[in-house]
C-alpha cells in the first residue's frame, strides 16, 4: 500500500504575497507618519495669515474698501474674533470639504481657478520628471563603469553646469536658440488641444528636466559605484558574467533603493522648477499664478498652493518609503528596535 | 581594479581658472560701483542697442550699458548669497556638533528636524514666506539660511560622530576638559575642511536660489542691477538685444559653476588626504 503523497501547500496568494513584501506594521507606521507631516504642513500654511504683516482681516478683505461694516463681516466669516486654535480647526474643517474659500484678488473660488490650471502643471512636471529620469540614470550608470576616466570627468562636469544653471537661465538660453535663431519650436504659450500641447512643453520639460537631473545623475552614480564595489559584483564579474546581466540583475537591484529615494527628492526640486520655467515660457500654470497671488497678497490662493505643493512632496516620500521593501528584500524584516538599526 | 594615474595638470589649470573668475568678481562686488561711477547713466533716446565699440554687450532699454550694470551688480547678487552660505554654515555647524555630540534625544530630535527642512523644496518655501511676510531680500536670505543649514548639520553631525570615539576625544576628555571645549576647540578643527568645502557648494546654490527669487519679482526692486533681476526685466529684449538678457544668465552660471568646481576640488582634496 502505498502512502498518499503529502498534500501540497497552496501557493499564497497575492494578498498574502504583498502581506510578505510589504508589512503591514511598516506600512502603517509610515501612513501615519505622513498624517502627521500633513498636519504640521497645514499648520504652516495655516500660519501664513499670521505672518503677512498687519490685521488678517484687512488682509483677506484685500484692496476692497475697509468699512468697519466689511472688516465686522470678514472677522465673522473667517471667525477670526476667536482664539487661533478654533480658527485653524475651521480652516481645518473647511478644506476637508474641499472648501477652499475665495480668492481675494478674482472674487472666484478657489478651488475653480486652481483647477483650470493644475492639468498643465501636471502634464509638465510629469515630462520634466521623465526628461531627468531619462537623462540623469543612464548618464550616472555610464560615469560610474568610467570612474575616474575621461567619460566620468565630462558627465560629472555637465552636471555641475546644469546643476549651476537656474531654470530660467537655460529657459531663456533653449527660447534663443530653438525658438528664435532655428525655429523649431514656439517660444511662449501653452498651445492648443494633444499635439499641439505636447508641442509647446517640448522645451518647458526639457528645461525643467536639465534643471533636476544633476541630483539623480549624482546620486545614481555614487549608489552605482557603491555597488560596483562590492564582493557578489567582483565575483560575478570573475566568474565570466557579462556586462550587461551584471548591470542589470547585481548594480542596477542594489542601487534601486537610494535612487528611488533621491527621486522622491527631485519631485521637491521640480515644483519648484515649474514656477521658474512656466514664468520664462509664459506658460498659464500654478506658478504664475503663485507668484501673481503673492505680489497682490491672495493669501486664499497661496495656501491652496502651497498646500497642494506639500501634499504632493509628501505623497512622494511616501510613495518612496513603501517602494523600499518592495525593491529590497532586506528591508522587510523590521529592525528590532531603532537603536539597534543605528 | 587598478587605476591609472593620470597628470593632474588639467585640474590644477581648471582650479585656477576658478580661482580667477572668483577672484574677479570678488573685486568687481566690492569696488564696481566705485570704479564706474556712471553705471546707471541712461540714454532714452538710444533705447536697446546691439554690442558695438562703446557699450560692449549693448545697451538695455532705458539705454543703460549692460556691461557696466552686470560689474555694478556683482555685489547686490553675490553678497547676499555669501550671507546664506555663511548664515548656514554657522547654523549648521552649531546645530551638527550639538547633535553628533551630544547625542541622544537632542540628536533624534536635531537629525529629524533636517531631515523635514530637506525635503521642503527651498525656494517655493523662501518665496512664500518672503513674499507673504513682506520683509523682501532681508527675510529672503534669512529663511534661505535656515533652509540650507539641514545640509551642514547632516555633514557635522556625521563626521563629529566619526571622530567623537576616536583617542584624542577621549584624551581630552579625560583631561576634564569641558564638554564644549571638546567639541569646538578639538573636534570641530578636523571637521572643518569639509566644512569650508560645503560651504563654496551652498555659495553656489545660494547665487542660484537668490537670483531665481530677484527673477520672480522679489527682494530687489525693479531696475537695480542685480543679475537675475537684469535677466527678467530684459527678456522681452532678446530680437533687440539678446545679450542684455543672455549676459546675466551666463554670469550667474559662471559663478556658479566656479563656486561649484572648486568646492568639488577641495572636497576631494580634503577626504583624499584623509584616506592616505
Amino acid at each position: 500500500m502505498s502512502t498518499p503523497p503529502p498534500p501540497v501547500p497552496p501557493a499564497p496568494g497575492v494578498a498574502a504575497r504583498l502581506g510578505a513584501a510589504l508589512p503591514p506594521r511598516y506600512v502603517a507606521r509610515r501612513l501615519a507618519g505622513t498624517a502627521v507631516l500633513l498636519v504640521v504642513l497645514s499648520a504652516a500654511v495655516f500660519a501664513l495669515l499670521q505672518l503677512a504683516p498687519g490685521d488678517p482681516a484687512r488682509t483677506l478683505l484685500g484692496a476692497r474698501g475697509a468699512t468697519p461694516e466689511a472688516l465686522a463681516e470678514v472677522r465673522a466669516r473667517h471667525h477670526l474674533d476667536q482664539p487661533v486654535l478654533v480658527q485653524y480647526g475651521h480652516w481645518l474643517g473647511d478644506l476637508l470639504r474641499l472648501d477652499l474659500g475665495t480668492s481675494i484678488r478674482t472674487g472666484e473660488s478657489v478651488a475653480s481657478a486652481l483647477g483650470d490650471r493644475a492639468l498643465l502643471t501636471c502634464q509638465l512636471v510629469g515630462l520634466g520628471f521623465a526628461t531627468a529620469l531619462l537623462l540623469g540614470l543612464p548618464l550616472g550608470v555610464l560615469a560610474a563603469f568610467r570612474e575616474r576616466r575621461p567619460t566620468d570627468r565630462a558627465v560629472q562636469g555637465l552636471g555641475v553646469v546644469t546643476l549651476s544653471t537656474p531654470a530660467f537661465a537655460s529657459g531663456l538660453a533653449l527660447i534663443y536658440v530653438c525658438a528664435l535663431m532655428l525655429g523649431w519650436f514656439p517660444a511662449y504659450g501653452a498651445g492648443e488641444g494633444g499635439l499641439d500641447r505636447l508641442r509647446h512643453l517640448v522645451l518647458p520639460a526639457v528645461t525643467l528636466g536639465l534643471a533636476v537631473m544633476a541630483v539623480l545623475l549624482k546620486l545614481t552614480r555614487a549608489a552605482v559605484v557603491r555597488e560596483l564595489a562590492r564582493d557578489h559584483v567582483t565575483f560575478a564579474r570573475a566568474r565570466g558574467v557579462g556586462p550587461r546581466t551584471v548591470l542589470f540583475r547585481y548594480v542596477l537591484r542594489g542601487a534601486a533603493v537610494p535612487v528611488t529615494a533621491g527621486a522622491a527628492l527631485v519631485l521637491a526640486y521640480l515644483l519648484a522648477g515649474t514656477v521658474m520655467v512656466e514664468t520664462v515660457f509664459a506658460l498659464p500654470g500654478l506658478g504664475p499664478l503663485l507668484v501673481d497671488s503673492i505680489t497682490f497678497r491672495d493669501l486664499p490662493v497661496v495656501q491652496a498652493v502651497a498646500l497642494a505643493v506639500a501634499t504632493l512632496v509628501c505623497l512622494a516620500n511616501l510613495a518612496a518609503d513603501l517602494a523600499q521593501p518592495l525593491l529590497d528584500p532586506r528591508l522587510r524584516t523590521p529592525a528590532p528596535t531603532p537603536k539597534a538599526a543605528r | 581594479m587598478t587605476r591609472v594615474r593620470r597628470s593632474r595638470r588639467p585640474g590644477r589649470l581648471l582650479t585656477a581658472a576658478c580661482a580667477t573668475v572668483l577672484a574677479l568678481l570678488a573685486l568687481a562686488a566690492c569696488f564696481g560701483t566705485a570704479l564706474l561711477p556712471g553705471w546707471d547713466r541712461q540714454d532714452l533716446a538710444l533705447g536697446a542697442a546691439m554690442p558695438d565699440a562703446t557699450h560692449w554687450l549693448g545697451t538695455d532699454a532705458l539705454g543703460r550699458d549692460i556691461a557696466q550694470l552686470l560689474v555694478a551688480g556683482a555685489r547686490s547678487t553675490l553678497a547676499g548669497a555669501a550671507l546664506v552660505a555663511l548664515g548656514a554654515m554657522v547654523l549648521g555647524n552649531a546645530l551638527g556638533l550639538l547633535a553628533g555630540y551630544l547625542g541622544g534625544r537632542v540628536d533624534a530630535v536635531v537629525h529629524r528636524l533636517a531631515d523635514l527642512l530637506l525635503a521642503l523644496p527651498a525656494l517655493l518655501v523662501t518665496l512664500v514666506v518672503a513674499g507673504i511676510g513682506g520683509g523682501g531680500y532681508a527675510l529672503a536670505v534669512g529663511v534661505l539660511v535656515v533652509l540650507t543649514s539641514p545640509g551642514d548639520i547632516r555633514l557635522v553631525r556625521s563626521a563629529v560622530r566619526e571622530q567623537r570615539h576616536l583617542p584624542y576625544v577621549e584624551a581630552a576628555e579625560t583631561l576634564g576638559l569641558s564638554r564644549a571645549t571638546v567639541a569646538v576647540r578639538h573636534i570641530w578643527p578636523n571637521v572643518l575642511p569639509v566644512v569650508v568645502a560645503n560651504t563654496l557648494l551652498n555659495f553656489a546654490g545660494a547665487v542660484v536660489s537668490l537670483s531665481a527669487l530677484s527673477f520672480l519679482g522679489l527682494g530687489v526692486p525693479p531696475g537695480a542691477p542685480d543679475w537675475g533681476r537684469l535677466l527678467a526685466d530684459n527678456r522681452t529684449l532678446l530680437y533687440d538685444n539678446p545679450s542684455a538678457a543672455l549676459a546675466p544668465a551666463l554670469l550667474i552660471v559662471v559663478a556658479a559653476v566656479a563656486l561649484n568646481l572648486l568646492g568639488d576640488r577641495l572636497h576631494e582634496a580634503f577626504t583624499d588626504r584623509g584616506r592616505s
